[in-house]
């Protein structure tokens, strides 16, 4: 029943879309929904939808891979050390306005189009949530536990693995969950702006070609591959720390 | 009682600043082994401060304290600290048995002989039955226990205790505080409680000391008297308590209102 009424009002605007796009005539920038279905089969039949997403998550997930160590990396040292922490803080907040794609002129005199360049952006864009939350996460760890540490004379090392990292590991793994979003949204983009492959890329050629009815159906699988993604962490996330992991994240 | 043994803890003249600010100045103190010493004062005079010298959390800026006389430096394991905020103070993600195990990881106790010893622990502040509750799913009483259990995990010759029963609500405090005696009298730890809570301090300890403020420094010494086993009805009724509780309330009265020396 609840799934029922939950359809219920998608089901009507499809309806409603379909009515609308037909009687308003062929268009160039829309299309019935029954059309972008059948654009959608179509290509999935001929192999471009499967190679064009297999493209963009391999430079997603290896933008996310580089970018998100590295800020992990750095913000743990940073969380972990004031001195340098302040010392590096006028070079990071210059540098963190920067729009990653605006890199993509750089990138691409210096690496020429293909996957290098994606991942290289994706990369930078990964790499300041992880930076700014892991750096905090660190910092922020509650002090009396940090006193409660001294006190029982834990080891730097025990001090990390048994007090630190689980308590900023939550807060960590929502900024993953942030900067994986980022990467797929940054990899469509790259590839819309300039690199000839992947998801975003169909969708430039296929609204190039006149083609509604193509473009949205690439547009819906953006969507469904980026909500498969997130629904894929969350559980992850829920399974790794339950309930007490969510409650932290949320402060 | 007779000073015979040697202090176990000795404050000698510690000045504690905080920039500019002297927050300790030559608080000089002795504690004698298994002693229960409760630290009073007006609010800003330094006990809390007093306790994280003792302690070995912040080294003194001059003057020394000795424990077990050695010279601290650091923390010891053979001192505890109970924090006030046991909600705080617990790892949130560790059920009570776990929190209990943090302090036999930190000693080194062989995992063979944890569980016995988490158990022996978790029974004797009565929280056995919850050993696999979360610190979120206890009530405040059952946090603090169990961080008692937690401290004497370490088995400790001292527990320094921060105002451990002031978030707590009356009845849960005075069992708190029967427990507390109880477990004093079966270690035999010597005891430096912090506490804003007057009648508590003379209820418990065996000597209450009386800070002054600006900078923290020992304003009045009282021989607690009261026969032991103390009783919450009985010993509070006492000529002897309330002749004690006047005392004490003049002295903080005196050094709220009349402010700096």
């Amino acid at each position: 029943m609840k799934a029922a009424k939950a359809l219920a009002l998608p089901a009507a605007l499809l309806v409603l879309a379909e009515i609308g796009a037909r009687v308003a005539g062929p268009s160039d920038s829309i299309a019935p929904p029954t059309q972008v279905v059948a654009a959608f089969a179509g290509a999935l039949a001929d192999g471009s939808l499967i190679a064009a997403t297999r493209d963009t998550l391999a430079s997603a997930f290896g933008g996310l891979a580089i970018g998100a160590s590295l800020g992990l990396v750095l913000g743990i040292v940073l969380g972990s050390l004031r001195t340098l922490d302040r010392l590096m803080e006028l070079a990071l907040e210059l540098l963190r306005p920067i729009p990653s794609v605006a890199v993509i002129p750089i990138a691409l005199v210096a690496l020429g189009f293909g996957y290098r360049l994606e991942i290289v952006i994706v990369a930078v864009a990964c790499f300041w949530p992880l930076l700014i939350l892991a750096r905090a996460a660190v910092g922020g760890v509650e002090p009396r536990l940090i006193d409660v540490a001294r006190a029982l004379r834990l080891s730097p090392l025990q001090r990390t693995i048994k007090i630190v990292a689980p308590a900023a590991l939550p807060r960590i793994f929502v900024a993953f969950r942030l900067a994986a979003g980022i990467s797929l949204i940054v990899a469509v983009t790259v590839e819309i702006a300039v690199n000839p492959q992947g998801l975003g890329y169909e969708v430039m050629t296929a609204g190039q070609a006149l083609r509604p009815e193509l473009m949205l159906a690439y547009l819906i699988w953006i969507g469904i591959v980026g909500f498969a993604l997130n629904a894929a962490l969350v559980f992850a996330q829920n399974r790794l720390f339950g309930e007490a992991g969510r409650v932290e994240a949320v402060q | 009682m007779i000073p015979i043994a040697p202090p176990l803890i000795e404050f000698r003249a510690v000045d504690l600043a905080f920039g500019d600010h002297l927050v300790l100045g030559k608080l000089s103190l002795q504690i004698r082994p298994g002693e229960i010493v409760c630290v009073v004062g007006p609010s800003g005079c330094g006990k809390t401060t007093a306790l994280r010298v003792a302690a070995g959390l912040i080294p003194p800026t001059r003057g020394e304290v000795a424990f077990a006389g050695a010279l601290v430096k650091a923390p010891c394991r053979d001192v505890a600290v109970v924090f006030q905020d046991y909600s705080k103070a617990l790892l949130p993600w560790r059920t009570a048995d776990g929190n209990v195990s943090l302090a036999l990881e930190a000693m080194g106790t062989p995992r063979s002989l944890r569980r016995e010893r988490i158990a022996a622990l978790l029974k004797r502040v009565g929280l056995l039955p919850y050993a696999n509750k979360y610190p979120a799913q206890m009530s405040g009483g059952m946090q603090q226990r169990l961080q008692i259990a937690r401290c004497l995990a370490q088995d400790p010759a001292a527990l320094m205790m921060d105002e451990p029963f002031g978030a707590l609500d009356a009845m849960t405090r005075q069992s708190l505080q029967d427990e507390l005696l109880e477990i004093a009298r079966a270690t035999q730890a010597t005891i430096f409680f912090v506490t804003h809570d007057l009648e508590e301090a003379i209820y418990l300890g065996d000597r209450v000391i009386g800070l002054k403020p600006h900078p923290g420094r020992v304003g009045l010494e009282l021989e607690i008297g009261l026969p032991r086993p103390r009783d919450q009805v009985a010993t509070r009724e006492s000529p002897e308590f309330l002749r004690l509780r006047r005392a004490l309330y003049d002295f903080i009265h005196v050094t709220e209102g009349g402010g700096a020396p």
